[in-house]
């Protein structure tokens, strides 16, 4: 059997759903909200990356290099965030954050 | 001259209205009244049981000497000074114009301004001076006069002495308007300015509860009254197309026989019209059906009672029949009415009377049964007569009422004669005075009354036909209704081993010099108004040379010479009722006090009526008051409540609630959730533009 593009999107599709429903389903901490994104980029990636080279074309692996990037930014900056907000509210449980319940 | 004698009251009521505002800005810089402020209306109320209630611990140390707590206002001296000082100029010369007017029969009518000029209506302010008029203006000045001067004694330790002032003193002008006026407009102008001022008087301690229900409740009956009277003139509007009293009067003849068209039938147009006017007479006069106000008037101060109601406002209603004579005489009808209605009264207020134990309540009901006297005069067409009477009774009601008012404030504010009795020597000189008022009314030979009352009966007693023979019993049976009542009120009060407990009776002194002039004053009118005028208002070429064409008489209006005619027996009836009343009150309250509680015992019945005055209160309660009370509840509740604000504005707000509840019920504030929301959202958004561009 040799590994084609259809098994790099599955593998994508497969990362992606896990990182969406990481997101609906987490009932404990933020942090794994943060890690199921990195999860959804990461999917993102390998669909770039395999069409990259499946179509022979460079831009998308320059591109997946960008989301790495970006990535990388976002989880700091969302680790930051999540600092200071365990400072103010003692707290990073999912459960526990609703202020903007009506 | 006129426009002075009409226009210093109001200049006096300026001033004062002006130092009760300065006074009270200064008294309350922050416009609150410190805490201790209600008690005033405590201090002097005559009744104190009434705010029991309310104000207890206060009422126990409110006599005479515990002064009011709070200082009068400023400039109160000064309020009462010019006040009083133009008002006895204005009586002064009111004097004169009587004489000017009266006696050499200089009529004037002084334009002022043009008031409303619309279309065929034309209104003015004129003054319109006749000899209706000048007595008038004697009567209301130089009461008022008295009234104001005694009211700086009565009133010494009211600190809102210059708003009082004012009130009077503006009552004064409004009533001068009414009776000087040359229009039905300008009348009624002057006629609601009076309901004002009685309004604004009765409740004048308006911290009382007792005192504001009074208020409204005379307000609210004479609007009942006012409706008729400016229907009436609305009525005069329509038929003659003015308001002016020459031009209708000279057009009232070519009225007689019309008919008006009301509801689908027609009826005699005079006749309508003067009966509607009648109306607004019967509330400002309190007669019978319309009569519930005036007892509870007495609420006010006593020198209101005194000045509005008993001897100025309260005739507004005579004046006007009498005034407006043109019109009635052409009515038959309308006359009997008025005859009937005022027997009625005369007859019904006298038997409450009778079993009264308010001191000024049984004068209250004596004023409402001699109004009614006044009306039989007005309505067998002796209008001089009833004028004569309304002249003296003014004289000795307002005596009445003053010196009730001094029992009063030597008693410390007591009105129930059954705690008095034995302050004959106390107060020797109210006494006496009391006495001669009570001649008077009782129409002792030579008095005022014995001139004025004798000569209604006698009026009665000479027209024809059924209305006047029931109004000539009536009249002396009440007669001596009239002279028992006057006498129990003098016995319970001044006669027998006193009633009032030691402290009270120990402290029962003399009132200031400024309440006995006014009583001395009313008095000697009270003794020497009835033979010095008697020839002008009773015979007819008296009548003839005073009021002139101020007074109108049918051509067929020959009661004043048939008067002279009757039977000796009719002349003497009224003297011998007086006596007799005199002699049952004297064997009733003087040789055996203990039969009037026997008597009251023996029929419970008939005494529990005239206590509760023929149940007028309660019917009315029954009749009106509550339906009204229904009606305004279901309009309230179902009518605003539930239909208007349930799907007006409250259902629709209660709509809108109703769906941003369910709105905010999404915001759970779950991170979660709003993501997944985008996902959907974004899911949706890919499906469509899929399912476009593969049916697309």
């Amino acid at each position: 059997m040799t590994i084609g593009l259809s098994h790099y999107l599955t593998v994508g599709a497969i990362l992606f759903t896990l990182g969406i429903f990481g997101i609906f389903l987490n009932r404990k901490n933020v942090i794994v909200i943060l890690m199921s994104i990195e999860l959804i980029l990461l999917a993102v990636n390998i669909n770039l990356v395999a069409f990259s080279a499946f179509l022979g074309d460079i831009v998308g692996q320059v591109y997946a290099l960008i989301v790495l990037t970006v990535a990388a930014a976002e989880a700091a900056i969302g680790l930051a965030i999540l600092v200071v907000f365990y400072r103010i509210r003692g707290s990073i449980a999912v459960e526990d954050i609703n202020l903007m319940k009506g | 001259m006129y426009q002075a004698i009409v226009f210093l009251p109001l200049i006096g009521c300026l001033i004062a209205a002006a130092i009760a505002l300065f006074g009270a800005r200064m008294r309350y810089p922050g416009g609150e009244p410190p805490a201790g402020a209600e008690n005033h209306a405590f201090d002097h109320g005559p009744h104190h049981r009434a705010p029991a209630a309310a104000g207890g611990g206060v009422i126990q140390a409110s006599h005479i000497e515990a002064e009011s707590f709070e200082p009068a206002a400023i400039g109160s001296k000064a309020a009462e000074l010019i006040t009083t000082g133009l008002l006895l100029v204005s009586a002064l010369l009111s004097w004169v114009a009587f004489v000017y007017v009266g006696y050499y029969g200089h009529d004037a009518r002084v334009p002022l301004y043009t008031w409303i000029a619309a279309g065929e209506l034309r209104v003015d302010w004129a003054l319109r001076i006749d000899g209706l008029t000048a007595v008038m203006l004697v009567v209301v000045n130089s009461v008022s006069a008295l009234v104001h001067l005694y009211s700086i004694g009565y009133m010494r330790e009211d600190p809102y002495r210059p708003r009082f002032f004012g009130y009077l003193s503006f009552f004064t002008f409004a009533m001068l308007m009414l009776v000087t006026a040359d229009n039905f407009v300008q009348m009624f102008f002057g006629w609601e300015g009076v309901g004002l001022a009685s309004y604004l008087l009765i409740g004048f301690w308006y911290l009382r509860p007792a005192a504001n229900a009074a208020a409204i409740k005379a307000f609210l009956v004479n609007r009942i009254g006012d409706f008729g009277f400016a229907l009436g003139i609305f009525a005069v509007f329509a038929l003659t197309g003015a308001v002016g009293f020459e031009t209708v009067f000279a057009s009232a003849k070519s009225l007689v026989g019309q008919t008006i068209h009301i509801l689908g039938r027609n009826y005699d147009a005079l006749t309508v019209t003067c009966l509607l006017l009648f109306m607004g007479a019967m509330g400002k006069s309190a007669q019978f059906l319309l009569h519930t106000w005036l007892p509870d008037a007495m609420e006010g101060p006593t020198p209101v009672s005194a000045l509005i109601h008993a001897a100025t406002m309260v005739t507004a209603g005579v004046f006007m029949v009498a005034r407006l004579s043109p019109l009635f005489e052409l009515a038959p009808t309308a006359l009997a009415f008025v005859t009937f209605i005022g027997a009625t009264t005369a007859f019904f207020a006298a038997t409450v009377g009778l079993v009264q134990n308010d001191i000024k309540r049984v004068v209250a009901y004596s004023t409402c049964s001699q109004l009614g006297y006044m009306f039989v005069a007005m309505g067998v067409g002796a209008y001089s007569i009833g004028m004569f009477h309304l002249f003296t009774h003014a004289a000795f009601k307002a005596l009445l009422f003053l010196g009730s008012g001094s029992v009063i404030t030597a008693m410390h504010h007591e009105q129930d004669m059954r705690k008095m009795g034995g302050l004959k020597n106390k107060i020797p000189f109210t006494y006496w005075m009391m006495v001669i008022g009570t001649l008077a009314l009782t129409g002792f030979p030579f008095t005022a009354g014995y001139f004025s009352k004798d000569a209604i009966i006698e009026a009665a007693g000479s027209a024809t036909g059924a209305v006047a023979e029931y109004a000539f019993w009536l009249t002396v049976i009440a007669a001596a209704l009239t002279s028992f009542y006057s006498w129990r009120l003098v016995f319970m009060t001044f006669h027998g081993k006193t009633r009032a407990d030691h402290h009270t009776y120990a402290h029962a002194h003399e009132s200031p010099l400024t309440m006995l002039v006014p009583l001395a004053a009313l008095a000697l009118g009270a003794i020497v108004l009835g033979f010095v005028f008697g020839e002008v208002f009773t015979r007819d070429h008296g009548v003839e040379a005073f009021f002139r064409e101020s007074l109108f008489s049918a051509s067929g209006n020959k009661i004043l010479e048939e008067m002279h005619h009757l039977p000796l027996w009719v002349g003497w009836i009224p003297t011998v009722m007086m006596a007799a009343g005199f002699l049952v009150a004297y064997w009733f309250y003087i040789v055996n006090p203990a039969l009037p509680a026997a008597l009251a015992r023996q029929n419970e019945l008939l005494y529990r009526f005239l206590l509760n005055k023929w149940y007028f209160d309660e019917l009315y309660d029954f009749v009106f008051v509550r339906p009204a009370k229904r009606l305004g509840r279901f309009l309230w509740k179902q009518g605003d409540g539930w239909l208007i604000d349930g799907f007006g504005p409250d259902g629709v707000s209660a709509r809108v609630i109703d769906v941003t509840q369910r709105a905010v019920r999404l915001q759970t504030g779950y991170l979660y959730h709003y993501a997944f929301v985008m996902l959907i959202g974004v899911a949706a958004l890919i499906t469509w533009f899929l399912m476009r561009g593969i049916v697309g």
